[in-house]
């Protein structure tokens, strides 16, 4: 029931084939070769991505829409193609139900500022929970301060798992708005979104899920799990960065106002009024992020053709040998052991801060992440300043996790 | 000692490290013996904003001279923020405002002066010079 659409129909991936189209991979940190175990702020890019780019910009660049030129019906075309390819993606119904965004954040603020502003009042209740990024925190908080809406927030165990009971409590008829991560960025815990999802309809409450770091690892299936809202970003999905999207229910997106005003979300202006376009340019004002857009199509093609079950499969291997390696370092305590997880590691180590760790491994080239992850609410959940995370992605490899290992070995040696 | 006398003799001690471990474990060192800074100092105000660890900085005048403590949650912080009060602390105000911190590239740290979200060596830098000008502006005025 917690994690959609695993299959056992798993194929070993080549490794080694797939780190040659990462050109950073061969990079020297420091010296040292680099180990890159920051996926969960971003992922690096193959080169069929940056081919994409590169071939945009010297090949076909044009403004998209307007143009009747050649150059402009090539790239209009290139880029309505990757609305297409991120509906099969998520499995949409409609390719207008796909809108651009420039990445989780911009998504959340847009449904916040359109639906929240227009359908939220007074009284009404918002609900997230325990494990959200500041980016689900905040624009809530912004609408509660200018509609009078109230934030509600469901706990979590010490795993770093919702505590459901809690959530069913604080549903009821005021709820109007859940808001709730796919996948915790600090902790890697994968929550029961289509349960969450399916609890907030019975009260009659929208629900938006936030997948940043969900669609690099799991199967996303927008009308299997009913949501009315889904949004990620490309960048943590082997694609480029200031670019994603924003999934909604059609008839949600058709009943929401406009978000921001300029050229390509509008039908006809004049100075006393403006009629608005259609979906999905009703919420694409201005020209729009062309190059990166036509790029996420080929990062998309690139996992797909990998296959999310093998890339989960190979990830989850990494995730169980990092936690049976880092487990047996003395000191060493993992934060978030949910039961059901994706390739992120996040730990402590008993009298050093986690930013020593992270300057120190810097210096023998291994990349991981230090501090709150912008969970400031879930680190104060668990007592703790932050963390250091390790996150793995396709191209990570056994090796890797024990030069780690050895990496936090040399930290202690050193500060302690 | 004058502040670039300081700096000078930190650059001088930092060309004996043959590799990173070394001066890693110099500037660990240093945060370990810097002597802690006492409780009452230790408060929200006190705190510099743009580190990833906690760092305060307390800061008085002794005759016409001004004196910085500081701590920091993170070590190698502390032995940073160990090496800016050896340069700066116990100067005037107008030779602090008036320093040029170049020990901090000669001695291969410049990466802890990048303004990331992560590094606040710049920001404890800067909070040490608005100290400078405050008290500067106070002598003055006395």
């Amino acid at each position: 029931m917690l994690v959609e659409n695993r299959t056992d129909k798993v194929t070993m991936l080549d490794i080694q084939k797939i780190r040659a189209d990462f050109p950073i991979l061969e990079e020297k940190i420091n010296g040292k070769d680099l180990v890159y175990f920051d996926n969960a702020a971003t992922t690096q890019k193959p080169l069929p991505v940056l081919n994409a780019l590169s071939n945009y910009y010297g090949k076909y660049n044009a403004n998209i829409h307007r143009g009747i030129h050649h150059l402009a019906e090539k790239a209009t075309s290139a880029f309505e193609a990757t609305r297409r390819t991120i509906q099969r993606f998520l499995n949409a119904r409609y390719a207008e139900e796909i809108i651009f965004t420039y990445g989780t954040t911009d998504g959340i603020n847009l449904v916040a500022q359109t639906y929240g502003r227009k359908f939220l009042k007074e009284g009404d209740e918002i609900i997230i929970s325990t494990l959200e990024h500041h980016s689900n925190i905040v624009p809530w908080q912004m609408l509660c301060e200018q509609n009078g809406c109230i934030l509600k927030v469901i706990p979590i165990n010490d795993n770093g798992e919702l505590i459901l009971e809690e959530y069913e409590k604080l549903l009821s008829e005021k709820t109007k708005f859940v808001s709730v991560v796919h996948v915790s960025n600090a902790l890697g815990t994968i929550n029961p979104v289509k349960y969450i999802i399916e609890k907030a309809h019975e009260v009659g409450a929208k629900v938006l899920i936030d997948g940043a770091q969900a669609t690099s690892h799991l199967n996303i299936d927008v009308q299997d799990l009913d949501t009315d809202f889904y949004v990620f970003s490309a960048h943590k999905l082997y694609g480029p960065t200031g670019m994603g999207a924003l999934y909604g229910k059609k008839e949600v997106l058709e009943a929401m106002p406009p978000y921001r005003g300029g050229g390509e979300m509008i039908k006809e202006v004049t100075f006393e009024k403006t009629t608005y376009n259609e979906l999905p340019y009703k919420f694409e004002a201005g020209t729009p992020n062309i190059a990166d857009v036509i790029a996420v199509k080929t990062a998309i093609e690139y996992i797909e053709e990998l296959g999310k079950e093998n890339v989960a499969a190979y990830e989850n291997e990494l995730l169980a040998y990092a936690t049976e390696q880092l487990s047996k370092i003395e000191g060493l305590k993992i934060i978030g052991q949910a039961r059901e997880k994706v390739s992120v590691i996040s730990f402590v180590i008993e009298g050093i801060h986690p930013q020593d760790i992270g300057v120190i491994l810097d210096q023998q080239g291994i990349a991981i992440r230090t501090g709150h992850h912008c969970t400031q609410p879930l680190m104060k959940r668990f007592g703790i300043p932050g963390t250091s995370r390790a996150s793995f992605a396709v191209y990570n490899t056994k090796e890797e996790i024990d030069k780690l290992v050895l990496g936090i070995e040399k930290v202690k040696k050193m500060v302690l | 000692m004058t502040i670039n006398e300081i700096q000078d003799e930190l650059i001088e001690e930092f060309e004996l490290f043959d590799d990173w471990e070394e001066k890693y474990e110099y500037i660990i060192d240093l945060g370990k013996k810097l002597p802690k800074l006492a409780d009452e100092y230790k408060t929200e105000e006190n705190i510099i904003k743009g580190c990833q660890s906690i760092v305060w900085l307390n800061a008085y005048m002794k005759d016409d001279k001004l004196i910085f403590e500081a701590d920091s949650e993170a070590i190698i912080v502390k032995g940073l923020v160990s090496m800016l009060l050896r340069v700066l602390s116990g100067h005037t105000p107008e030779e602090v405002l008036n320093a040029d911190l170049y020990f901090i590239n000669r001695v291969g740290l410049s990466s802890h002066l990048a303004q990331t979200r992560s590094n606040g060596l710049a920001s404890m830098v800067k909070q040490m010079k608005a100290y400078a000008l405050a008290f500067q502006v106070l002598e003055e005025n006395k």
